[in-house]
């Protein structure tokens, strides 16, 4: 593809890398389009019980009874379990709080008692010996409730608004305090806009749907084969609530069919598992339905308030940002929502707060980048608003407004090319064509229209350990336990071994997916990369001053006297820079310190040193084109360019195929998802593909994306900052742009659909 | 492991009997795309399905009076692409085509799809009541989630939409539905094929529990020159109608002679009203003459909270529609940009 050509050559310094940098497909698609790869519900074990769950028909009350006497009588069936007689778990709400839990609060537990929290909650699971009867007998269980009045309408509460009174990993509060006088700004100012966006509650609907398959030991040890993004967050989890050690329980997980957040914290498809492997000492599989796939994760509905302004000359002088959002009766979700309108652009009067209201509903959960796509997208649409009040090109405004430094933080950017992934994408788009009134450009009957916006996601790097095995065949096998939700963490770790330890790709193989393994955090807030691939580098490195040191005890020492700074290692082998004849194999190294495996491990912790003093984001520039039927209101984006500046590229193939895939997913924002909720009974009612729409091929036009370079050394020692959310962000915001440039209509809820625009 | 018996009918008696002995919980299987669904969802629970795949009614061929005849079996995809469909009854074909998926159509046959049941989102759910699927348990759907609901012909136990795109292009065509019954064979003009909810919602259509459908009859058509199919939806493919218009027109220069307008996702049937077709007799086809037209045929449309918008939206479908037709069959894209069988 030309795209991807010329985003190469302009990518990063590939001359003097072997692969990093260069396209590489991925080195589990062979398995995967083979069948070959094993997802959490195909393994297999002798004597399997298969669990089915029975959801919750209310969503308030309490559980009057449990009739389970049609169900016994069927054959095959084995147990039911049910609030009543499930084994009893921790005690403690904190045992019960995953890696990702908030801090205070009561994360839900299946099956624990009479009370209901939300609509579709498990409140039975029936197990059989097989998936079918246990399926029959599902429907056979009868539920007695006695029904409380429940709230599921965010609008309807808005007076509960609260601030969040616990903290969580990764969740930035709100700046306390106002930066500057944003309510006299906004008085004083010459152009104002004061507007209020909305948008619904929305899905990850991963194609996989979660599964456990508990394999239970003779010795009373599981295996669990779990869909998750983090085996060791599983893991601890299950301990802490089944009060088990870390030595008879381990999680498996090497392939994951999407995520998208919704695996960072443990499932209940895995506490129903295990208390029913648990209790009758038997193997178990549980899985969810697709329907279920709706009980126990979204991106929170939200409620954004803006006052914008702008002085004469279109400088951005008042901001407040007010966002509130849902969170479950049992726990506050918390996601960074507003912090990024005091970040984006260069405003002296600030002022942002974000607020929850507690409702019947299952908790939230991380989706995608979580919190900046639902801030941006309504900040970029009000930004867009203010553009036009102050009749400046909206591209222009946001150069003239262009952030230097985080002001939120006081700190300059570890590296920030922004202002080139602007330029370069409004040239691919041809945006200096763009008339500045709505309304202004029609193809045939349809109006065409414009939009921007820029995106934002922090470039993060945890605490991470990678492990390597050098064998004197040469082959080398590093892993850690990390997971490759489909974004290609195997393809990029390999790539990233093979680079550094000098052993050719093709021998190296990189294992992760089991909570065995070194410690690695759970899949997600796109630093992966930044930090299983740190440590994957270092050990590698560590792994070439070894082999150096035992050159030296090669016969006939080929390498002299030479320095390790002198030396090339590359296909398995070190020798003499410029001088390929005085080489010493792997093998030879090995075989000199009479070492048959070579094991080395290494933790890599973030330089926190040097990276607190800088501000460490990602950032993006999203140029779409829609074209609207305006009798009919039918929408269609037909080109979207974006511009990513995400640090180094590790794999440009892979990296198109992240930032095309999240580009779909704002188109599906923008016009098409929507967990439609009937708040009269407290349940979603579109709970399955057919109804729950997400775009299909028929939706999806030209996409272009470019990687913009840049260099950066704080961020991490690979100065990669990981893609995995940036090309979400902003391109809702984008779309509803070109909408209001095609029709003059600003919809200010999401999804746009066609009745919004009749 | 929901136990039913299954049986393979070797005739349209075999089938007949075996339905009539089932009394009632019978049900055929042909494409399977809409029943085993519904089995999956438990919404239906027959304790016999009989599978009709192989009788032989899966030809099409030329019917009596200048008509064509399509069997019950033939698939969706068959009939679309039938060379004779898609000469003489142009909407049909991109009726079928715009519905569903490639590999559904290749799978769903004609009676099938006449049969297909509502994508109501309460009739789904077997947590939730709904006078459909449970009579006299109510219906959430008036004051809940209707986005997909009708708004003609409603009544204040049922609101739903028959779903099909077929249907509603066999209804401007006036096909006849060919069943046969332990009485022997019976025609249904296809306005009386379905109904309306009124109090009894579980009743869908005038088809005897215990008769089959073997075939669908288009009479000879005037139309074919100036005939489209205008679909409606929340994505470009792959979506069931928020509306539909099925617009037939024979002119005579740009006079009117006759009309056929049918509309989908409005209603618990594919929506005609022959009055108003005939006020655009003798019209010119201008879309002066096609405003009142569509106000006509919404007039006594009623709006629920999700979906007041489809009688605004239908009106504009039907504008559009017939100034489309006017144009003429050839030069009709449909309102996504695409060809209908992109
Ligand atoms: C995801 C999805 C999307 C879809 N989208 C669309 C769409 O956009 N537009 C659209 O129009 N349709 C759509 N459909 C519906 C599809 O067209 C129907 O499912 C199909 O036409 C049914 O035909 P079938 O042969 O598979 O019927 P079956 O599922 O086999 O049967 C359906 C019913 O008809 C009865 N039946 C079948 N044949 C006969 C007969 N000869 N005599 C008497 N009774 C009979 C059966 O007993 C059963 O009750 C969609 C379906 C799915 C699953
Ligand atoms: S509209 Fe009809 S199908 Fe839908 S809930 Fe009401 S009764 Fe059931």
């Amino acid at each position: 593809m030309s795209a991807l050509k010329s985003i190469f050559g302009k990518d990063v310094d590939t001359t003097s890398s072997t692969y990093l940098g260069k396209p590489t497909s991925r080195v589990d698609g062979p398995a995967k389009v083979t069948g070959g790869a094993k997802y959490a519900a195909e393994f297999n074990v002798p004597n399997l019980l298969y669990g089915y769950i029975v959801s919750s028909g209310a969503a308030r009350g309490t559980i009057k009874s449990i009739n389970t006497a049609e169900v016994e009588k069927v054959s095959g069936v084995v147990k039911v379990l049910t609030h009543e007689n499930a084994p009893k778990t921790a005690y403690l709400d904190s045992s019960h709080r995953d890696q990702l839990a908030s801090s205070g609060g009561a994360p839900f537990r299946p099956l624990y008692k009479a009370e209901l929290e939300y609509s579709s909650q498990p409140v039975a699971l029936v197990i059989a010996d097989t998936f079918e009867a246990a399926r029959y007998a599902a429907s056979l269980v009868k539920v007695e409730y006695e029904v409380a009045p429940h709230e599921t309408d965010l609008r309807a509460n808005m007076g509960k608004a609260h601030p969040p009174t616990v903290t969580r990993t990764g969740y930035v509060s709100a700046p306390k305090k106002p930066r500057g006088n944003p309510e006299g700004a906004y008085d004083a100012a010459a152009h104002k806009v004061d507007v209020e966006y909305s948008q619904p509650i929305e899905f990850h609907m991963p194609m996989e749907s979660y599964a456990s398959t508990v394999a239970y030991g003779e010795d009373g040890k599981l295996t669990i084969y779990q869909k998750t993004q983090g085996v060791q967050n599983c893991q601890e989890y299950v301990c802490s609530v089944f009060g088990l050690s870390s030595s008879d329980v381990q999680v498996i997980s090497p392939y994951m069919g999407g995520g998208f957040g919704s695996g960072l914290r443990p499932t209940y498809d895995i506490y129903l598992s295990v208390l029913a492997a648990t209790a009758l000492r038997r193997s178990v599989r549980v899985s969810m339905t697709r329907q279920q796939m709706f009980s126990f994760s979204h991106r929170p509905e939200a409620i954004q308030q803006f006052k914008l302004a702008a002085n004469s000359d279109g400088m951005l002088d008042a901001v407040t940002h007010t966002a509130i959002e849902e969170t479950s009766q049992n726990e506050e979700y918390l996601e960074t929502v507003v912090n990024w309108s005091g970040l984006l652009y260069n405003c002296p009067n600030v002022m942002l707060s974000h607020q929850l209201v507690n409702l019947d509903l299952a908790s939230p959960a991380d989706m995608r980048a979580p919190g900046a796509v639902t801030g941006l997208y309504a900040y970029e649409c009000a930004i867009d608003e203010l553009a036009y009040e102050a009749k400046l090109d909206p591209l222009a405004f946001r150069e003239k407004n262009y952030a230097e430094k985080d002001q939120n933080e006081g700190k300059l950017f570890s590296s920030k090319e922004l202002r080139e992934a602007y330029r370069q994408a409004a040239e691919k788009f041809g945006w200096s064509g763009r008339p500045l009134e709505p309304r202004s450009m029609k193809k045939g009957s349809d109006l065409i229209g414009w939009g921007m916006a820029s995106g934002s996601w922090e470039a993060s790097q945890g605490k991470a350990a990678a492990k390597l095995v050098l064998t004197p065949d040469g082959k080398l096998v590093v892993s850690s336990a990390t997971s490759d939700i489909g974004t290609g963490t195997y393809t990029v770790m390999t790539m990233i071994a093979a680079e550094f330890s000098g052993v050719a790709i093709e021998n190296v193989t990189f294992e992760l997916g089991d909570s065995s393994m070194v410690y690695a955090p759970v899949e997600g807030g796109s630093w992966t990369v930044s930090s299983v691939g740190s440590a994957v580098k270092t050990v590698c490195q560590e792994l070439r001053d070894r082999l150096f040191k035992l050159a030296g005890k090669v016969d006939g020492t080929p390498l002299g006297d030479t320095k390790i700074g002198d030396v090339t290692f590359a296909n398995g082998a070190m020798h003499v820079t410029g001088n390929p004849v005085k080489n010493v194999t792997y093998a030879e190294a090995l075989k000199a310190g009479k070492i048959d495996k070579l094991e080395l491990d290494t933790t890599e912790l973030p330089q926190l040193a040097k990276q607190a003093t800088h501000a460490l984001y990602s950032h993006s520039a999203v140029f779409a084109e829609v074209s609207v039927d305006e009798d009919l209101g039918t929408i269609h984006v037909t080109r979207v360019v974006s511009a990513i500046a995400g640090g180094r590229i590790l794999n440009p193939k892979t990296a198109r195929s992240q930032i095309m895939g999240a580009i779909v997913w704002g188109i599906s924002m923008a016009l098409e998802e929507e967990g439609m909720l009937d708040d009269k009974v407290g349940r979603f009612m579109n709970h399955n593909y057919a109804e729950y729409h997400i775009p299909v091929n028929a939706d999806i036009h030209d996409i272009d994306v470019i990687f913009v370079p840049e260099h950066d050394e704080v961020v991490n020692p690979l100065g990669a900052k990981g893609l995995g959310e940036i090309g979400i962000v902003g391109v809702a915001a984008a779309v509803t742009n070109a909408i209001w440039h095609a029709t003059g209509r600003r919809v200010r809820s999401l999804p746009v659909t066609l009745d919004k625009l009749l | 492991m929901i136990n039913f018996s299954y049986t393979r009918a070797g005739s349209v008696a075999e089938a007949v009997g075996a339905k009539s002995k089932a009394n009632g919980a019978g049900r055929f299987i042909a494409g399977g795309t809409n029943l085993v669904d519904l089995l999956k969802e438990n919404v239906e629970r027959p304790r016999q399905v009989i599978d009709i795949t192989r009788l032989p009614l899966a030809t099409i061929e030329e019917g009596p009076n200048g008509g064509l005849r399509l069997g019950a079996l033939a698939t969706n995809a068959d009939t679309a692409y039938h060379p004779e469909v898609q000469r003489r009854y142009p909407a049909l074909s991109r009726a079928i085509l715009a519905g569903a998926s490639a590999q559904l159509r290749n799978m769903a046959t004609n009676g099938g799809n006449l049969l297909q049941r509502t994508r109501c989102y309460y009739f789904y759910d077997v947590a939730m009541a709904c006078n459909k699927r449970r009579p006299g348990s109510g219906c959430p759907a008036i004051s809940g989630q209707n986005r997909v609901c009708g708004v003609l012909g409603t009544s204040d136990q049922c609101i739903a939409t028959h779903p099909s795109d077929m249907c509603i292009a066999l209804a401007a065509l006036e096909a006849v539905v060919r069943v046969s019954g332990p009485q022997g064979e019976r025609t249904i003009p296809f306005a009386e094929f379905h109904t309306l909810p009124g109090d009894t919602p579980q009743i869908e259509n005038t088809l005897a529990p215990d008769e089959i459908i073997t075939a669908i009859d288009l009479p000879e058509s005037p139309y074919a020159e100036h005939s489209v199919y205008t679909k409606v939806r929340d994505r470009a493919s792959y979506a069931f109608a928020l509306v539909s218009v099925a617009a037939l027109l024979e002119l005579d220069g740009d006079m009117v002679k006759s009309a056929r307008i049918a509309l989908g996702g409005v209603a618990h049937k594919p929506w005609r009203s022959p009055e108003v077709e005939a006020l655009l007799t003798g019209k010119t086809a201008t879309k002066e003459n096609f405003l009142p037209v569509a106000a006509a045929l919404f007039h006594d449309a009623r709006g629920y909270e999700h979906n007041a918008f489809k009688i605004e939206l239908g009106k504009r479908a039907v504008v559009r529609a017939l100034q489309l037709a006017t144009k003429g069959t050839a030069s009709i894209r449909d309102v996504n940009g695409q060809t209908a069988d992109a």
